[in-house]
């Protein structure tokens, strides 16, 4: 009896502890979420004050009015919308199609061409990156999204995620149906394919996104011109460019953060899932 | 120089002709092979040709003007090993480098211990609010470098009301200089790179927990193994390929460190705080010498290879 009772204070002790644990991560992971808030709601001085606000105060219109002021906040997060949301449109056409023919084509060198295409992986970008500035120069494009948009559209993990996942998913048998029946390669595509693969798209689809939406060292390169900055450079400018006003700068982050943190806690479990799946399976 | 880019697209331009039907047969008439291959080369040229242009001869190129004297407006001028020679005696390269290393283990190697722990604490049965934590712990990641670095560059001012020093001066210590110090900036920007990642590890070891197989552990509470000897001999080893993936990772990405020092640190690019990226951008867009620059890329690239390789190295050794 008295063994059992013992047994089960052990359990729920390792238990607490766990819990204990949790709880410091989820709070010391959140806390900066909170403080920008707090500071995005604070006039300057409360924040230079010692000790600083911890609260948050009335100051986040009026701060928020100040960022508008400084920067084109509004069209920065639009061109970053556009930048991502095309981009990414751009990529799952592009990588379907590219995996599709990986996965279910015979034709030579395709091996040879799969096997660059992973080599390809292991460079890192910035290599190219100087001679890739002056095609962007030559190109005339200096200051055009479509200068991140183009190059962005080079994915070769899409390819190589696609073709794993339609590999494994659209069944040869199908095909090899659709085509007795006298089905285009496209329609094959188009009609039993993509239906098939909306999950791998979904996946590729949020990675993408996020990637290009968080890009900052091409952008910065590229984008030279206020009314072409991304809200990344964007922000990055406010506090480069003008007296450090604290409330000021973190109301813009706060603001900028804002949609992301929506749509993730919307759609958590999807981008959790995505993440990880990209991640591990690559 | 120029040629090189071409291949893979005369390959793929190429792709039209070969399967050409000849006169006498038209064109529908292709054999069912050669509709599959012409598809096949169809689907992959966009890609070949995007990253021909904007890929390959790029990187080919870094390789020819990592040997030019070149400002990206007159002419090139051949120099031999002169960039090479000038990046690996400058010091700031080397501080770079150093400074690249150093912010790398510290940011990243307590993130992927702490990010086992936790995936094991969230991997744990029975426990409530497990979504709750999994969102809260994951949610940084969510968030832009960018962003990242402002609020924690804002948090580790170094004046006196700077929220880390305030924190520091209530436990009693002496407030630190983050912004300018040595270690201050290191450990100000490592900082920002361990919250922003921890939790994505977290995630990613916890995904590798739910797919040990429940039985092991059954199997070895029938045989009396304790907790430490069942993660020693079933959670450790089970985990190895995630552990490794994300040493590996963790590892190219701590070597192409950028956004975080640039916005702490301003347009300053002080050396406490530079990376080897960062002093890529330095000779590249403000002195303006794009041959120094490529060489310091190709440097990178090497130490990139040689980081790769001995991961590899270690993988297969560990794994026998």
């Amino acid at each position: 009896m008295s063994k059992t009772i013992g047994k089960t204070r052990k359990v729920s002790i390792s238990k607490l502890f766990v819990y204990l644990l949790l709880l410091i991560a989820a709070i010391l992971s959140v806390f900066p979420f909170y403080w920008m808030f707090v500071m995005a709601a604070n006039h300057n001085s409360a924040i230079n004050a010692v000790p600083p606000a911890f609260i948050p105060g009335k100051q986040l219109v009026e701060n928020f009015q100040n960022v508008l002021s400084n920067i084109d906040f509004f069209g920065a997060m639009w061109n970053s919308l556009v930048v991502a949301s095309v981009t990414t449109a751009g990529v799952l056409i592009l990588c379907s199609l590219a995996g599709f023919a990986f996965a279910k084509f015979q034709f030579k060198g395709k091996n040879l061409l799969f096997i660059f295409l992973l080599v390809t992986m292991m460079v890192p970008p910035q290599l190219g990156l100087i001679p890739q500035y002056y095609i962007i120069t030559k190109l005339d494009w200096v200051n055009d999204l479509k200068a991140i948009i183009v190059p962005g559209m080079i994915d070769a993990f899409g390819i190589f995620w696609m073709r794993q996942y339609i590999s494994s998913n659209v069944p040869d048998e199908l095909i090899d149906a659709a085509k007795i029946d006298g089905c285009s390669n496209f329609r094959i595509y188009w009609n039993i394919a993509v239906p098939v693969i909306i999950p791998a798209f979904a996946t590729l689809a949020i990675i993408k996104f996020m990637y290009m939406w968080n890009d900052f060292l091409w952008p910065l390169v590229v984008l030279r011109e206020e009314s072409s900055y991304t809200i990344q450079i964007a922000l990055r400018n406010l506090i480069d460019n003008y007296v450090r006003d604290n409330g000021m700068i973190l109301s813009g982050t706060f603001w900028a953060t804002v949609p992301l943190i929506i749509i993730f806690l919307l759609f958590n479990r999807m981008f959790i899932q995505s993440l990880t799946q990209g991640a591990v399976k690559s | 120089m120029a040629q090189p880019q071409l291949q893979p697209q005369t390959e793929a331009k190429s792709v039209p002709a070969k399967p050409s039907p000849g006169k006498k047969r038209p064109f529908f008439h292709l054999s069912e092979k050669k509709k599959d291959a012409l598809s096949g080369y169809l689907y992959i040229s966009p890609f070949y040709l995007l990253f021909a242009v904007f890929g390959l001869f790029p990187m080919l190129f870094s390789f020819y003007l990592g040997f030019q004297k070149w400002n990206g407006l007159g002419e090139m001028e051949f120099v031999g090993l002169q960039n090479f020679r000038f990046v690996l005696s400058d010091p700031i390269f080397w501080k770079s480098l150093f400074n690249t290393a150093a912010i790398g283990i510290i940011g990243t190697l307590p993130q992927l211990i702490i990010g086992i722990i936790l995936a094991y604490a969230l991997n744990s049965a029975l426990l409530k609010f497990k979504s709750f934590f999994r969102v809260s712990i994951f949610m940084p990641y969510v968030t832009s470098t960018v962003a990242v670095a402002i609020v924690f560059g804002v948090m580790f001012n170094s004046q006196d009301f700077g929220l880390v020093n305030v924190v520091l001066n209530w436990l009693g210590f002496d407030s630190v200089s983050w912004s300018t110090s040595e270690w201050g900036v290191k450990i100000a920007i490592s900082t920002m790179v361990f919250w922003r990642w921890v939790g994505y590890n977290t995630i990613i070891y916890l995904a590798g927990l739910q797919g040990i197989p429940n039985d092991l552990y059954e199997a070895a509470k029938i045989d009396g193994a304790s907790i430490r000897q069942q993660i020693q001999y079933i959670t450790i080893p089970m985990l190895k390929p995630i552990i490794i993936l994300t040493v590996f990772l963790s590892t190219i990405g701590a070597m192409q460190l950028f956004t975080e020092p640039l916005v702490f640190l301003g347009r300053s690019f002080r050396e406490e705080g530079i990376t080897v990226v960062l002093y890529l951008y330095r000779e590249a867009f403000s002195n303006m010498a794009f041959g120094t620059a490529s060489a310091t890329a190709i440097i990178l690239f090497f130490i990139i290879i040689v980081l790769s390789s001995i991961n590899v190295f270690f993988t297969n050794r560990i794994g026998r």
